[in-house]
C-alpha cells in the first residue's frame, strides 16, 4: 500500500516536471519553448512554477509521504495560486494586475495564453491537491472521489462561473478596464429596454417588454395546450393517443429553424396557404406573420409537447382513488374535476408554465428566423456581438437582464416544485378506472388539439417535402435532389473521395463534435451524479446548486459570455472545435446528472461500499458496481447529448469559426439569405442522421443487455 | 486474548453537530467474536463502518492488526464486511462476487476463482456457483455474503445485523452457521445487533453502547451476573432494580436487607426474576401470573415495589390475589449504583 501511495505522488509530480519542461508553456509556442525556458528567457515569473514543481519532485522522493507533510500541501497550494494569479494577471498586452507590472518589469510585454504546458500542469496540481486532501480525510480519504469533485468544481468554475463573471464585469466596467457604472445605468434604462408603447399605442414597445410579453403568451398558450394533449392521453379514450405520443418527440430532434421555415413557407407573403387565401377570399397577402404572431405560433408548437410531458406524468400520478372517492360522494364529473384534479394539477401547471417561460425566453432560433421588427432579449443580444457595431458592453448588460429573469424563473420554479410533492400520492392504483373527464372539457381538449396536429403534420410535410422539390416557397412542385446536391455533392475520382458540397464541413465538424461532446457530457453529469448522491462533502450543497443553474443560463448568455471570457488569453480557445465542445459539455450537464441522480436513488449503496471494503477504489467502484446498474440512465445521457449538439443553435452561433462550422449555423446562413429549400433539405438530412445515430447506440445498448441473462429484476432496473 | 486484532483509542464520530461515537477506547483480541449491542441509534454501525473505513475517525485512531489506519480509505484495509442487506452484485454471478476482492486485489482470474469455489463449497453452496444473486434463496444470499466477505482472509470480518433479513425461524440455526464458520476459520470478528438475545448467544465478549459511548465491556456470563450499571442490567434480560441505602456492609430497603459489598451510602441492586423464590403466605401479594409455556412469571407487590419473578413450569404454581412470600440471598443479587 505505502509503495502504491509513493507512486501515485510521483505520478502527478512527474507530470507537473514533464508540463513545466518539457511541454510548450504558451498557446502555438514551440515544441522546447517550456516554462523553464521561457522564464530563462525573460518571462521569469514562471520560475516559481518550476521551482514549486522541482521541490514537489524532490519531496515526493525524499519524504515517506509526501502527502501529509506540511510542506506538500504548502507547494501545492502555492503553486496552482500563482499559476492562476500569473495566468490571469498577466494579459497579452501586459499586467492587467498593475502590482505584477511593478514586480516583473518585463512583463509589460505580455504573454500568450496558456498552451499544453499549462493546462498539464494545471491539471496535475489539482492531481496533487486531490491527493493532500484525500490524505487529510477529505471524502473518507478516497482519492478518485476527492480527484473528481476537485476537477469538477475547478472545471464548473471555469467554464460555467467565470465567463458569466467576466460577462457581468463587461457590463459594469468601461473600455479602459474602470468601473464604468454610469454607461451601465444608461444602458439599462434606455427606453428601447422598457418602452410600453405597443400597449398604450404609441409606437413600439421594449426588448425587456417584447421578451416578457413574448414568454407569458407562449407559456401560457403552451400549458394550455399541453394540458389538452394530456388530459386527452391519460383521461379519455381518444384515437389517436400514439400519435399524439409520437408529436410529442419531434421537437426533440427537430433543428430549431426548420419551424420557423415551414412556418414562412406556409404563411410568409408568398406563402402557400397566404396566397390560397388570398386567391379565394380576395385578402391582400401581408407580413403578419413575422413578429409576435409567428413566434408564438413556432414557439407553442414547440413547447407544448414539453408541458405536455410534465402534465402527463402529474396526472398519471394522481391516485385515481380520490376521484373515486369524489364521484363516490354524489359528486358530478364537472364537480369532481374542480375539486379534486385541478386543485391536484395546480403546481404541475405552474411548473410547465415557468419551464415555458424559460424556454421561451433562451429562444433564440425562432425569433431571428420570424420576429420581423419584433425585437427580443436573445437576438438583440446577438445583434450587439455579431451585428454592425461589435458592443459587448451592451451585449452583457442584456444578458445580465436576461440571466435575471430566467434564473429567477428557474429559482421560483425549483420552490414551487419543492412545495409540490404531494401531488405524487402512490401511483396509479390497479383499480384502472380513472375518472373521464367531464365532455365540456373534453371537446375543449380536442379543439384545441385538432389545430396543433394538422399544424405539425402540415409543417412536417413541408419539411419532408420542401427539400426535394424545386420550390416549395413557389409552390413549383418538381421533384429535385439539387438542394441535397449543392449541399452535398461529392466525386469519387484519382485522388480518392472528393467532397464538394457546401454543407460537408459542417455536418462533419457537427459529427465530430457531438461524437466528442455526447460521452464527454454523459461521463461528467454521471459522475457529478455520483458525486451528489454518494458523497459526503463540504460544500455539496453549493455544488448541486452551481451545476443545476446552468441549465437555467440562456444559450445565447453562454455564447457571449464564452466570447468575453474566451477570446483573451490566459484562456484563448475562441475558434477552435474544443470550445464547442466545452459549451455543450457544461451545458447538457444538468440532463445527465438529473438521470444519473434518479438511477442511484434505486440502487442499494451498501453495494458499492461492499465493493471499497474488498478493494475497489473510486473509479473501479464505478465501474463494476453503479455503471453495469445504471445502463439506462447513461443511455438517456448519451442520446440526450448527441442529439442536442446536432441540433442546438443559441450558444453556438456565437462560437462557430469558418473553419469549423456547425449544421445549425450553416442552416441559419441559408435561411438568412432565403434559400429554404437548402435549408429544409439539409435539416432533413440532419434529422435522418440524428435518428439512425440514435438507432445505432440503441442497438448497441440493447446487444449488450441481451448479452447478460435477465434474470436481474429489483435493484438492477432503474427507471429511468 | 493473545494478540490486539483492532483498536479504538479515544475514537469520536461527529457528523455535523450529531454525535454518533462519543469517544470509544477498546482493544478486539485476534480471533475474538466482540458484538457491540445497544439500542437503535447508539452508534453501532458507525463504529462497525470506522473499522471498515467506510467512515473516518473525527478523533482518536483506529488501529487493525497494529497498524494505525485512521486515514486509510476502506479499499486500503483488509477488511471483510456482510451487509444488512448482503449487498451482493446482482449482476455477476455467485462465483463472480466472490471472487471479485482477489480480482481487485491482483490475484490472477483463475486461481481467484479456485479459491472462491473452494470457499462457496466450505460454506456449503457448492453447485450454485454460475447463479446470478437473484437465483438464491435469502439464506443462500448471506452465506454467499459470508464467503465473498472471508474469501481474502481479512484481518476482520464485520457483520452488521446479519440476521434482521432472516425468517425468524432460521435465526437461531444461522447465527450458529456464523459462529462456527468464525471458529473454523480463527477468525476476528465484529458483530452488531440490537438484540440481547442473539448477542448473548454467539458472542464471546459483549460490547454495550449507550449514546455513542461504551456503557460496559465483558463476556455474556459477566454482563448478565454483573452488570455494571442500571442501564445495561435492564437491558440485559429481566431485571429487577432496587433502591436503598448501604451502611456497613448491609444493604437496607423497605422490607430488605442483605450484605453487599462496597462503598456506603446510596445503591441500586439488580436481581434477575430467575433468581427470586417465592413460597405461600407471607407479607407480599401476586398482584399477576402468566403462563409462558416454558415458565411462569408473576409480578408481585412487594413492599420495595413490584417485582418480576420467573419460576420453572414444573413448580408448583401459584394464583393472582394469593400472598407469598419473596426469597432473594446475597449471592443472587449484583449492585449495580
Ligand atoms: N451519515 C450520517 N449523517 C448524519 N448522522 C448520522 C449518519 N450516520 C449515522 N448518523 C447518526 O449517528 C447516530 C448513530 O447511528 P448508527 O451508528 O447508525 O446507530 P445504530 O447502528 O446503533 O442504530 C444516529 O443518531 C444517527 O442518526
Ligand atoms: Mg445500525
Amino acid at each position: 500500500m505505502q509503495a502504491l501511495q509513493g507512486r501515485i505522488g510521483l505520478f502527478w509530480s512527474g507530470l507537473l516536471m514533464a508540463a513545466v519542461l518539457a511541454l510548450p508553456w504558451y498557446k502555438g509556442g514551440a515544441t522546447l519553448a517550456s516554462a523553464l525556458s521561457e522564464g530563462v528567457a525573460g518571462r521569469v515569473w514562471l520560475l516559481p512554477l518550476v521551482g514549486a514543481a522541482l521541490a514537489l519532485a524532490l519531496l515526493s522522493v525524499a519524504t515517506r509521504d509526501w502527502r501529509v507533510h506540511p510542506a506538500g500541501a504548502a507547494l501545492v497550494g502555492a503553486g496552482l495560486g500563482w499559476l492562476l494569479l500569473q495566468g490571469f494577471g498577466i494579459g497579452l498586452r501586459g499586467p492587467v494586475l498593475p502590482g505584477l507590472g511593478l514586480l516583473f518589469p518585463t512583463a509589460q510585454s505580455g504573454q500568450p495564453g496558456f498552451g499544453w504546458g499549462a493546462w498539464v500542469a494545471g491539471i496535475a496540481l489539482i492531481g496533487a491537491l486531490a491527493e493532500v486532501l484525500a490524505a487529510r480525510g477529505f471524502c473518507r480519504g478516497e482519492r478518485f472521489a476527492a480527484f473528481s469533485i476537485i476537477g469538477i468544481v475547478a472545471a464548473l468554475s471555469l467554464f460555467v462561473f467565470f465567463p458569466i463573471l467576466k460577462l457581468m464585469s463587461a457590463a459594469f466596467v468601461g473600455p479602459d478596464g474602470t468601473l464604468a457604472l454610469a454607461p451601465f445605468l444608461n444602458r439599462i434604462t434606455a427606453s428601447d429596454l422598457w418602452s410600453v408603447g405597443c400597449l398604450t399605442g404609441a409606437g413600439r414597445c421594449g426588448v425587456v417588454i417584447n421578451s416578457l410579453v413574448l414568454g407569458i403568451l407562449s407559456a401560457a398558450l403552451a400549458t394550455a395546450l399541453g394540458l389538452a394533449l394530456a388530459l386527452l392521453v391519460a383521461r379519455t379514450d381518444f384515437r389517436m393517443k400514439r400519435l399524439l405520443r409520437a408529436i410529442s418527440i419531434l421537437p426533440i430532434i427537430t433543428p430549431p429553424f426548420v419551424v420557423g421555415v415551414a412556418i414562412i413557407v406556409l404563411f410568409g407573403r408568398t406563402g402557400i396557404v397566404t396566397v390560397e387565401v388570398a386567391e379565394w377570399f380576395g385578402i391582400r397577402p401581408t407580413r403578419w406573420i413575422y413578429g409576435l404572431p409567428g413566434i408564438l405560433l413556432a414557439q407553442v408548437l414547440a413547447f407544448a409537447p414539453v408541458t405536455f410531458l410534465v402534465l402527463l406524468s402529474a396526472l398519471e400520478a394522481i391516485n385515481p382513488t380520490l376521484e373515486e372517492a369524489s364521484t363516490t360522494l354524489g359528486a358530478k364529473p364537472v364537480t369532481t374535476f374542480r375539486t379534486v384534479t385541478w386543485p391536484l394539477l395546480r403546481p404541475a401547471l405552474a411548473a410547465a408554465f415557468l419551464l415555458a417561460f424559460i424556454e421561451s425566453l433562451a429562444d433564440f432560433g425562432n425569433p431571428i428566423v420570424l420576429g420581423g421588427s419584433y425585437d427580443v432579449l436573445s437576438t438583440k443580444i446577438f445583434f450587439a456581438v455579431v451585428g454592425a457595431q461589435y458592443d459587448l458592453g451592451q451585449a452583457a448588460t442584456l444578458s445580465v437582464l436576461l440571466l435575471t429573469l430566467t434564473v429567477a424563473a428557474f429559482w421560483v420554479q425549483t420552490r414551487w416544485l419543492g412545495r409540490a410533492s404531494y401531488v405524487t400520492v402512490t401511483g396509479k392504483s390497479d383499480a384502472g378506472l380513472v375518472a373521464p373527464v367531464p365532455p365540456l372539457i373534453k371537446w375543449a381538449a380536442v379543439a384545441a388539439v385538432v389545430p396543433f396536429v394538422v399544424f405539425t403534420v402540415g409543417i412536417y410535410a413541408i419539411v419532408l417535402i420542401g427539400g426535394f422539390v424545386k420550390d416549395i416557397g413557389r409552390m413549383e412542385m418538381a421533384p429535385t435532389f439539387g438542394h441535397l446536391w449543392t449541399a452535398f455533392s461529392f466525386e469519387i475520382n484519382a485522388n480518392g473521395l472528393q467532397l464538394f458540397g457546401s454543407a460537408w464541413n459542417s455536418m462533419i465538424t457537427t459529427l465530430w463534435v457531438s461524437a466528442l461532446s455526447a460521452p464527454l457530457t454523459m461521463a461528467v453529469g454521471i459522475l457529478t451524479a455520483w458525486l451528489i448522491a454518494r458523497q459526503d462533502f463540504t460544500g455539496k450543497r453549493a455544488f448541486e446548486f452551481g451545476t443545476l443553474l446552468s441549465f437555467a443560463i440562456p444559450g445565447t448568455v453562454v455564447g457571449v459570455s464564452y466570447i468575453a471570457a474566451f477570446n483573451v488569453p490566459p484562456i484563448d480557445i475562441t475558434g477552435t472545435m474544443a470550445i464547442l465542445v466545452i459549451c455543450f459539455v457544461f451545458r447538457n450537464l444538468p440532463v445527465g446528472m438529473r438521470a444519473g441522480i434518479a438511477a442511484l436513488a434505486q440502487i442499494d449503496r451498501s453495494m458499492e461500499e461492499a465493493s471499497q471494503t474488498m478493494g475497489a477504489g473510486g473509479g473501479r467502484v464505478l465501474r463494476d458496481v453503479v455503471l453495469p446498474l445504471i445502463r439506462p440512465a447513461i443511455f438517456t445521457a448519451l442520446v440526450y447529448s448527441f442529439v442536442t449538439a446536432m441540433t442546438a443553435v443559441s450558444a453556438v452561433i456565437f462560437l462557430v469559426s469558418a473553419r469549423h462550422n456547425m449544421a445549425t449555423a450553416y442552416i441559419m446562413g441559408r435561411v438568412e439569405n432565403g434559400e429554404y429549400a437548402l435549408a429544409i433539405a439539409y435539416s432533413t438530412v440532419l434529422m435522418l442522421v440524428m435518428v439512425a445515430c440514435v438507432a445505432a447506440m440503441n442497438w448497441a445498448v440493447g446487444k449488450r443487455r441481451l448479452g447478460r441473462r435477465t434474470g436481474v429484476t429489483g435493484t438492477a432496473q432503474p427507471a429511468e | 486474548m493473545t494478540q490486539t486484532a483492532i483498536e479504538f483509542r479515544s475514537v469520536v464520530k461527529r457528523y455535523g453537530d450529531a454525535t454518533a461515537v462519543a469517544g470509544i477506547d477498546l482493544a478486539i483480541g485476534k480471533g475474538e467474536l466482540v458484538t457491540f449491542l445497544g439500542p437503535s441509534g447508539c452508534g453501532k454501525t458507525t463504529s462497525l463502518r470506522l473499522i471498515a473505513g467506510l467512515e473516518l475517525p473525527t478523533e482518536g485512531q483506529v488501529f487493525i492488526a497494529g497498524r494505525d489506519v485512521s486515514r486509510d480509505p476502506a479499499s486500503a484495509r483488509n477488511v471483510g464486511m456482510v451487509f444488512q442487506s448482503y449487498a451482493l452484485f446482482p449482476h455477476i454471478s455467485v462465483l463472480e462476487n466472490v471472487a471479485y476482492g482477489p480480482v481487485i486485489r491482483g490475484t490472477p482470474k483463475a486461481e481467484a476463482q479456485a479459491r472462491a469455489r473452494e470457499i462457496l463449497e466450505q460454506v456449503g453452496l457448492a453447485g450454485l456457483e454460475s447463479r446470478l444473486p437473484a437465483e438464491l434463496s435469502g439464506g443462500q444470499q448471506q452465506r454467499v455474503a459470508v464467503a465473498r466477505a472471508i474469501v481474502q482472509q481479512p484481518d476482520v470480518i464485520l457483520f452488521d445485523e446479519p440476521l434482521s433479513n432472516v425468517d425468524a425461524k432460521l435465526r437461531r440455526k444461522v447465527r450458529e452457521e456464523i459462529r462456527s464458520l468464525q471458529r473454523r476459520f480463527g477468525l476476528t470478528a465484529v458483530y452488531v445487533t440490537h438484540d440481547q438475545e442473539e448477542a448473548l448467544a454467539v458472542s464471546d465478549r459483549i460490547v454495550v453502547m449507550d449514546k455513542g459511548r461504551i456503557a460496559q465491556v465483558g463476556t455474556p456470563t459477566d454482563l448478565y451476573e454483573h452488570p455494571a450499571n442500571p442501564f445495561i442490567a435492564d437491558f440485559i434480560g429481566d431485571a429487577n432494580l432496587i433502591r436503598g441505602t448501604v451502611a456497613q456492609g448491609r444493604f437496607t430497603a423497605p422490607g430488605m436487607a442483605l450484605p453487599v459489598s462496597g462503598p456506603d451510602g446510596p445503591a441500586t441492586l439488580s436481581i434477575r426474576p430467575e433468581r427470586i423464590t417465592l413460597t405461600p403466605g407471607g407479607p407480599d401479594r401476586v398482584v399477576s401470573a402468566t403462563y409462558l409455556g416454558s415458565r411462569m412469571e408473576y409480578t408481585v407487590a412487594a413492599q420495595v415495589g413490584e417485582m418480576l419473578v420467573s419460576r420453572p413450569i414444573f413448580e408448583p404454581r401459584l394464583k393472582a390475589g394469593q400472598d407469598v412470600s419473596l426469597h432473594i440471598t446475597d449471592t443472587d443479587v449484583s449492585r449495580v449504583a
